[in-house]
């Protein structure tokens, strides 16, 4: 069993046919219920459920007080290397980039986590590229034994792995796994993910269940809105942290919004959410999973941001970089991943969070291993 | 009505409302609930200190009077919870500690397996151990044997809110137990804390309910005066209740 069953059994599923039917009704019950199934978390991402985006953001601001207080943890993210094996017709690190590429050594990535501890934020989010041989599991781990020493929990956003390798990585200090499939859609998969190791969807699509079977305490999915239909996008991510969540019960599962945001190389989308759907989409991830942590980068602008506190977001990247290194010097020639748009220190976060009557959390693990 | 002072490994306790530092808009609120309340008793998760951080630092909202109790929060087996347990006492967080176990991150129940495991061993290592478990009577008693200094049922899968549900459990505990229990999570209201008191429990411990509500110093101090309430009704011996109503002049009065 993988989550890939799941999607096949959904291979014919007619969501236009489903969309058309959904009525006022139905909308209503979905948000009496305690507990959603699959097919009322689609009712929820119609676009008849945007008539009730009022009623939904009520309920999900209910659930996420419950649940996770009024808070909002932070978190700053360290790319070490932009080296890419992949052709993801999206991404600033694109093979086919003729980008600056490079990598940090472990004694950069010291002096990057000394400006970054700097701040206080405790948690740290490890990026690379795809390309094993620059960034070899042993490298890895080299820059996790660093990291640990200045930070209270890392994580990694990294390429696929085998079980054993994330093993590896749990054993020198990781505890969290971000992995997005990007794109649920396969035929949509292959025109995106043109050549590399990206370009096998099922290999991307395991991964997170192969994190949560070394013992990862949390994986961060998503789907990066805009390079597919994104209601039925969101319905497989959906699906897939409920998957885990019922295969791993120790396992805390966790949702990007990734929404499309220009990076180098001309891409257009195919598809725009509006602010309007994000919210509705957040508000659907909520109710359907109301323990699952939610996360929200920098890719969205400081003032949208803010007015998500409340709705349902449990996590925010501040003071965010997404070039190599950048932390500790600046090099405006770099060319990020992704274009961030909310360009805040993570003081000026800080100040917004409590100023919507929020405390935001800069510690929340310790390494007990 | 005199009341017996809650002792818990040596330490004494006049207030009977055990309080939480989570989830609260900010940590500038929890002295204020402590003094509204009263609370003498409140827990800390260890993974939530940041000792070199004064900003950060949640231990500098918590006043000397008011005892620390760390938590485990986020061990997933009986060994991670003794590392974080020897971790909080190295920090100088003192000797208690409440052993939080939790496998399952769907419902977040504790795993009491585990949980009796670390008891075990951190009571040898003479912790004041206060033990987060689903009531269930026999590993109660276990706990007591293995030197747990009070056993903590739930009331409700944690942040619910949604009161006693385990009712029938924790009375089975009450009665049994030598060890003081208090009831921990799920108690959303100060009715529900009064009605936890009121059937023999030593204490409650109240989070979410106080953290979360829109004011949390005075809800503190609504849930002070229904555990007050609950206990002085417990004390008193609440009249029995009755499935049949009783006739003032009874039916077979003639025959005496």
């Amino acid at each position: 069993m993988s989550f890939y069953n799941i999607i096949e059994k959904h291979q014919d599923f007619n969501f236009r046919e489903f969309f058309k039917q959904v009525t006022a009704t139905d909308i209503e019950r979905v948000l009496l219920k305690e507990k959603l199934t699959s097919l009322d978390f689609l009712t929820l991402l119609s676009e008849k459920a945007a008539e009730y985006l009022e009623p939904m953001a009520q309920k999900a601001q209910r659930l996420t007080v419950q649940y996770f207080g009024r808070t909002i943890q932070l978190f700053i993210p360290l790319y070490i290397s932009n080296y890419c094996s992949n052709e993801c017709i999206y991404c600033g690190f694109n093979l086919k980039n003729g980008i600056k590429r490079r990598k940090l050594s472990i004694k950069e990535i010291e002096v990057e986590a000394q400006a970054i501890a700097q701040t206080g934020v405790q948690h740290l989010l490890l990026l690379t590229g795809e390309a094993q041989q620059v960034t070899p599991v042993s490298y890895l781990v080299e820059a996790v034994e660093c990291l640990k020493r200045y930070f209270a929990s890392v994580s990694i956003e990294i390429f696929p792995m085998e079980t054993e390798e994330y093993l590896t990585l749990k054993h020198a200090g990781v505890d969290g796994l971000t992995l997005f499939q990007e794109v649920y859609d396969q035929n949509i998969y292959k025109t995106v993910h043109l050549a590399g190791r990206k370009s096998d969807y099922l290999y991307r699509l395991n991964s997170p269940e192969r994190g949560a079977q070394a013992g990862f305490r949390n994986v961060n999915l998503g789907s990066l809105l805009g390079l597919a239909e994104p209601r039925s996008e969101v319905f497989f991510t959906g699906l897939h942290g409920r998957y885990l969540e019922d295969t791993y019960p120790q396992t805390e599962v966790a949702f990007s919004l990734p929404r499309f945001n220009p990076a180098e190389g001309d891409f257009s989308p195919s598809f725009y959410v509006d602010d309007k759907t994000f919210v509705q989409f957040l508000c659907a991830f909520r109710l359907f999973l109301p323990r699952a942590g939610i996360t929200v980068s920098t890719r969205e602008s400081a003032s949208f941001r803010d007015n998500l506190i409340g709705l349902g977001v449990t996590r925010f990247s501040a003071g965010s970089c997404t070039g190599v290194g950048g932390y500790a010097s600046h090099d405006s020639s770099e060319t990020p991943q992704f274009e961030i748009t909310d360009q805040r220190s993570v003081e000026e976060v800080t100040r917004a969070v409590v100023a919507h009557g929020y405390q935001p959390v800069y510690k929340d693990w310790d390494r007990i291993q | 009505m005199e009341d017996n002072v809650l002792n818990l490994g040596g330490v004494s306790f006049g207030s009977r409302l055990f309080t939480g530092t989570g989830k609260f808009s900010s940590n500038q609120l929890i002295p204020h609930m402590l003094a509204a309340s009263g609370s003498q008793m409140i827990t800390v998760a260890l993974r939530r200190i940041d000792l070199s951080s004064p900003t950060e630092n949640i231990l500098a909202y918590i006043p000397d009077n008011v005892t620390l109790l760390p938590n485990t929060s986020g061990a997933r087996s009986a060994d991670e919870a003794v590392r974080v347990a020897r971790i909080a006492r190295e920090a100088g967080c003192g000797n208690f500690i409440k052993i939080e176990v939790i496998t399952d991150m769907k419902y977040l129940m504790p795993d009491n397996l585990e949980t009796l495991k670390a008891t075990e061993l951190l009571a040898k290592e003479g912790f004041i151990v206060l033990p987060y478990v689903l009531p269930d009577l026999p590993l109660a008693k276990r706990l007591e044997a293995a030197g747990a200094a009070a056993v903590m049922p739930l009331g409700a899968p944690i942040g619910t809110n949604r009161g006693l549900e385990t009712k029938a459990m924790i009375a089975l505990l009450i009665e049994n137990c030598n060890v003081p229990i208090i009831v921990d999570a799920g108690i959303g209201r100060p009715s529900q804390a009064a009605e936890a008191m009121e059937m023999g429990a030593d204490a409650v411990l109240v989070n979410t309910a106080i953290a979360t509500a829109t004011d949390p110093v005075a809800m503190g101090e609504a849930f002070a005066l229904a555990v007050r309430a609950g206990r002085m009704a417990y004390l008193a011996e609440v009249a029995g209740e009755s499935p049949l109503a009783r006739a003032s002049s009874p039916l077979t009065g003639f025959l005496n």
